[in-house]
């Protein structure tokens, strides 16, 4: 009777296993066959009549939900704006950082507008237009236990949300520290406050603008790592609306649109510590 | 504390807002448990037949959608699926049909174990007054089973329910993004905040799962008593 049970088991097991290789078989065939129609090109998305963009919700001053509940932030306007230039309406979807590649990549979205850092890994999975920001990473910890160094680090508990570019530096370049990984940006806050972990790690104009509100907490570590971008991000291959939203940013960038959208947006969340070149890039 | 952090709640929109998010919980949930119900019911009939092949398969996608976690599910019919085969549906789709399926699967195996349950020699009265075999299920089998498997059935929604929070994950507006929402808005003035909305999202889940609970303690008693 038991030896029955086990040879069922593995009769299961096999069949499963036989149905996850012929969905994964006929999966990849589809794939390379995709790529050859852009549904998401200009035309297209002119057609359609609305320009999907993913968006962050809970990442005040880039992509938030003000009370009157509506879509607010430096990387909101951005997308206001590129829809308004492409003469579409604008639909919101709203990613966490863990599921903006996958959101391009399934379809769900023509644009990622959120805060997405250019990184060597994440170019080979899509395309990035110019950069509209730049960045590096930062720590923030409690004043009364100010982390300075990467070496206070060391087989510490250190805070970062997944998908960040914070989360692969640290993964990939520094392995002594232990790295506690939350979802959203919510959680991430939520665990340094409960003393999850000695220090979180995120985007330095990110924890500048959230260190001016939590004055418990600081910067101690201003820029670690080489400096980063952050671009609008297409479909890999989809060069026309690649090319269009370079052409919207050097336009933008000459037009002084980001300046004003520092000043409205974000200037009010950063403390003196920050200034607008500091963020905004002049191509 | 100067500064509580409740009217985060009432400030705007927001609280219509939450019940806004809160609609979107509560519509996923109950067309999925009316769709998974239907389908696992009929399919929990099929796995009382004795063709071997069928309820291998039936076996099979009850152990899929039992093993593999709802959050696998969701990224697998949300982001991965519509890539292999280009068919692309709404985060609000895509979720009901995801637990519609998982309703369903856990609903076979309730079913199945109502109408095994249901004494053997009912069965064969029935078969000696030539009942066929569809008569059976309807006025000798199904009548019996009905009251085991309800119990089972409520908890099963009451988990259903609780299981929707995972849904921010696929980008649905449902009540706890909604709440993620307020509270990364008002962290800098309110970040007190946090404790009331997720204080209200407690109570809603509560007032929601709390009658079903009850419901399915009283069913249960009632079934045994009817059975002293």
């Amino acid at each position: 009777m038991r030896e029955l049970g086990l040879k069922r088991l593995f009769t299961t097991i096999g069949v499963l296993a036989l149905l996850v290789s012929v969905l994964a078989g006929c999966g990849s065939r589809n794939a390379s066959s995709s790529h050859t129609t852009n549904q998401n090109s200009v035309a297209k998305i002119k057609k359609r009549g609305t320009l999907r963009v993913a968006v962050f919700g809970d990442l005040p001053p880039y992509g938030w939900v003000n009370k009157s509940g509506q879509r607010v932030g430096y990387d909101v306007t951005l997308a206001r704006r590129v829809a308004k230039d492409l003469g579409v309406k604008i639909k919101f979807v709203q990613v966490n950082a863990n599921n903006r590649v996958d959101a391009l990549n399934a379809n769900k979205v023509d644009i990622v507008l959120a805060n997405f850092t250019v990184t060597s890994e994440r170019k080979q999975v899509v395309d990035f237009a110019k950069a509209y920001m730049k960045v590096s990473v930062g720590v923030v910890s409690p004043q009364n236990a100010k982390i300075t160094k990467v070496s206070q680090l060391k087989d510490q508990n250190l805070i970062v949300t997944k998908g960040t570019t914070a989360e692969n530096y640290f993964t990939a370049m520094q392995t002594s520290v232990n790295l506690l990984k939350f979802d959203s940006k919510t959680q991430q806050f939520n665990a340094l406050k409960n003393k999850r972990g000695v220090a979180l790690a995120d985007d330095n104009s990110y924890l500048y603008a959230w260190v001016k509100n939590n004055p418990k907490y600081t910067v101690g570590i201003k820029g670690i790592g080489p400096k980063q971008y952050i671009s609008p991000a297409v479909k890999k291959g989809n060069t026309s609306l690649l090319n269009w939203t370079n052409q919207e940013i050097t336009k933008l960038t000459k037009a002084g649109f980001f300046k004003t959208d520092y000043q409205q947006q974000l200037a009010p969340y950063f403390g003196k510590e920050v200034k607008a070149s500091d963020i905004i890039i002049n191509h | 504390m100067a500064h509580s952090g409740i009217d985060v709640l009432t400030a705007g929109s927001n609280f219509s807002r939450l019940l806004g998010g809160l609609w979107v919980t509560i519509k996923i949930a109950l067309i999925a448990i009316i769709i998974g119900l239907i389908i696992g019911v009929l399919l929990g009939i099929l796995r009382t037949l004795p063709n071997r092949p069928l309820r291998f398969i039936l076996r099979l996608y009850l152990e899929f959608f039992r093993i593999v976690p709802t959050v696998v599910l969701l990224f697998l019919f949300y982001y991965i699926l519509p890539k292999e085969f280009n068919v692309n549906l709404p985060a609000d789709a895509v979720a009901t049909l995801v637990f519609a399926l998982w309703v369903a699967a856990e609903m076979t195996d309730i079913v199945r174990g109502a109408l095994e349950s249901v004494p053997q020699h009912q069965k064969e009265a029935g078969q000696a007054i030539g009942l066929t075999y569809w008569q059976l299920q309807r006025y000798v089998l199904i009548p019996q089973a009905w009251p085991l498997c309800l119990p089972a059935t409520v908890n099963l929604m009451t988990r259903v329910v609780k299981t929707t929070s995972l849904l921010m994950l696929i980008s649905v507006m449902d009540v706890i993004n909604i709440g993620q929402q307020i509270i990364e808005a008002n962290n800098k003035t309110a970040p007190n905040g946090v404790f009331w909305i997720y204080g209200i999202i407690f109570i809603f889940y509560f007032m929601i799962n709390y009658p079903l609970s009850r419901w399915a303690k009283h069913l249960n008693k009632r079934r045994l008593e009817a059975n002293h």
